[in-house]
């Protein structure tokens, strides 16, 4: 936590100095995500608290529209765990034999509901400002995991003489840092069913990883593939310029 | 033995009967097996083939994602994750696809310098440069357009500045940009267009190749010494002398792509193109992808937007004229030691420009980015013509073999090794 305060401090001092331009904000600290290494992994547990974050905070703004619920199988929840999740939301089917549409609970099959039925509502309902959808919201940022993490722990108060509007925030990592978002996270703002105690931090780091993994659900078989595929490469290559060496011994080149 | 039938020296009897009628094998032995290739090679001589074999990955995957991909400014960007998610090793064959486009420039950047370097354009291989120069066009033109079918913020504003580029034609400009367009933006007549030329224009680019080789087997390959082959002792066949060291390579530059795909498969792109696109919305800076940048540099070194247009397409159009601006009688640039050190200053001017095209349109990259492009045009247009005539070059080897086996060898008629002598000779 002391280094946390310690960069957030530093952040705080460069992001003060004129050398940096409007629009711009200080680089997000290395958050040490495992799934950050070349052949890391997703922490099962991260995902899943994360899920909860996104689910009990996020997603009344935030949908994950390219998401589908029976996806949540992959971050180690049980099929009747995730049946129950899906049904616990309503969606829209139909039309039915009536020609009417209609409300059901939703399967595993279904995507993620989004909060709002389209773009118009969502800005009427935030003060203009569109939330984006969170899908591949990690791929679309520049350093994606870190940025968002610290996007969300980069609520400060402004520094004096900087003029935020109405309906605006200031955050020390968004562009500008003028952001419609308000503050979302404080300290026991949802009760973590393994115990974790849910500081601001400890979620946007879960919440953060469960980001990360929607975007790019394949990293981990991905990697596990490339380990294999570069041995094999490996292999091929020595037997490869081993056979070169032999076809051109007898030749001076 | 049947008048009108090819006489064929295939000892398998199925393929003998092929061979009479349609003599592929024969051709294949002979362009590809006994084909004599000068024995000094080094491993630039690899990425000819490198490239070949990377327009065929492109095309292979392409079709799979053409199956999986829907045309359509609503789908597109959807559709693209929907491979990445639902579809079978979708995710593998579309990492592969865009990073297989990275390694495509990668791999002609390099085979484009290598014959810069070593004067592989010069008479008598005039032809088949200008047909490489074809193919690079051609690639670019794709490239861009498949950029594109992504539908991101940067597919549709890149789409946009570089469509943009043809209103600053006189009088007619504006009416070619709405033609491209098919409408009065870039919108969904763009994107359906677009893909339809994506999907042609590879075979486009396949039939170019076969020009591009079937010329190289007219004068045969050019040489590090950059001197021609004079008999057998200076060639060897190209199998398997050439397919097992073209071997050596191909995993090489498989293991770097693989390294691409499988571990940062992101890194070369802009997360910007994992934002739908938005009309409405204009990113911060638009770039083009990072082997565009040399060329963006080059459009945004002048103030005047028809002069940067003429300046951007003309530094590439000048490589048609290469082979006569060179006017250098020695081919390789070993033995041009003034040329050699202004031809690697263009290589950094080149990489230089690389980096300014993806910094904003501000000083002091402006002014870099000037004067970057006045030495690219400069070696062309002035060192090149000049110093042919001004550079004492040094003497050449009397032949490949004697700088190879060294003069004693061949001077002294001194035993010609056997794979040399014999194996080219025995089937040619």
């Amino acid at each position: 936590m002391r280094v946390l305060k310690a960069l957030a401090l530093a952040a705080s001092v460069f992001a003060a100095t004129p050398a940096l331009a409007a629009g711009e904000a200080p680089k997000a600290p290395n958050a040490g995500f495992s799934f950050n290494s070349l052949l890391g992994t997703f922490d099962r547990g991260a995902q899943q608290r994360g899920f909860q974050v996104y689910k009990e905070v996020c997603s009344a703004c935030h949908g994950m529209r390219l998401l589908s619920y029976r996806n949540l199988l992959d971050i180690g929840l049980s099929e009747a765990e995730v049946r129950a999740i899906a049904a616990s939301f309503q969606v829209t089917d139909g039309p039915n034999d009536e020609g009417a549409m209609f409300e059901r609970p939703a399967r595993l099959s279904d995507r993620f509901r989004s909060p709002f039925p389209n773009d118009q509502a969502a800005r009427a309902g935030n003060n203009g400002a569109l939330p984006p959808d969170l899908s591949v919201i990690t791929k679309a940022r520049h350093d994606g995991a870190n940025y968002l993490r610290a996007l969300l722990i980069g609520y400060r108060d402004a520094p004096a003489g900087f003029n935020v509007p109405d309906g605006m925030h200031y955050n020390e990592y968004f562009p500008g840092h003028l952001i419609a978002m308000p503050n979302v996270l404080n300290d026991g703002q949802v009760e973590f069913a393994d115990g974790t105690r849910a500081t601001v931090d400890q979620m946007a780091r879960d919440v953060t990883t469960f980001l990360a993994w929607a975007a790019e659900p394949e990293t981990e078989r991905r990697r596990q593939m490339g380990v294999k595929i570069l041995v094999f490469l490996a292999i091929l290559g020595g037997l490869a310029y081993a056979t070169k060496r032999k076809v051109w011994a007898d030749v001076k080149h | 033995m049947a008048i009108g039938l090819h006489d064929s020296q295939v000892k398998n009897p199925v393929l003998r009967w092929i061979d009479q009628r349609l003599p592929v094998v024969t051709m294949m032995q002979k362009e590809y097996g006994t084909f004599p290739t000068p024995r000094n090679f080094n491993y630039f001589w690899n990425f000819g083939a490198l490239a070949m074999i990377n327009l065929v990955i492109m095309i292979a995957t392409g079709i799979f994602l053409a199956m999986n991909y829907t045309p359509h400014t609503a789908y597109a960007f959807d559709s693209v994750e929907r491979i990445m998610r639902d579809v079978n090793f979708g995710w593998l064959i579309r990492y592969v696809h865009m990073n297989g486009a990275s390694m495509f420039f990668i791999v002609v950047y390099i085979h484009i310098y290598r014959g810069m370097y070593y004067g592989s354009y010069k008479a008598p291989r005039e032809l088949l440069w200008m047909l490489g120069v074809v193919i690079f066009l051609l690639m670019m033109a794709t490239a861009f357009m498949g950029y594109v079918l992504p539908w991101g913020q940067m597919s549709f504003w890149g789409a946009t500045v570089i469509t943009n580029l043809f209103s600053a034609i006189p009088l007619v400009g504006e009416s070619i940009v709405v033609w491209l367009w098919g409408g009065f933006s870039v919108d969904n007549p763009t994107l359906n267009r677009f893909f339809s030329l994506h999907y042609l224009l590879p075979f486009v680019i396949f039939g170019v190749v076969f020009l591009h080789v079937a010329a190289l087997h007219i004068t045969g390959s050019n040489n590090p010494l950059g001197i021609e082959p004079k008999g057998p002792q200076d060639t060897l066949p190209f199998h398997p002398y050439y397919t097992i060291k073209d071997s050596v390579g191909i995993v090489a530059y498989l293991a770097l792509f693989a390294f691409l795909v499988f571990f940062m498969p992101n890194a070369l792109g802009h997360p910007d193109n994992y934002i739908q696109a938005n009309p409405l919305v204009t990113p911060a800076h638009i770039v083009p992808e990072w082997y565009f940048l040399p060329f963006y540099a080059i459009l945004r070194a002048v103030p005047d937007k028809l002069g940067g247009v003429l300046l951007m397409f003309g530094s590439i159009l000048v490589w048609f004229a290469l082979p006569w601006l060179d006017t250098s009688k020695v081919r390789s640039m070993r033995f041009r030691p003034v040329a050699r050190i202004f031809f690697f200053l263009w290589v950094i001017s080149f990489l230089v420009l690389t980096y300014v095209g993806g910094k904003p349109a501000e000083q002091p990259y402006i002014f870099i980015g000037q004067l970057a492009t006045a030495y690219y045009f400069a070696w062309f247009l002035v060192i090149l013509p000049v110093l042919g005539k001004l550079e004492k070059p040094l003497p050449l080897p009397e032949s490949i073999a004697a700088a190879v086996l060294g003069t004693k060898a061949v001077l002294g008629g001194g035993p010609i090794p056997q794979a040399a002598a014999a194996k080219p000779m025995e089937k040619a």
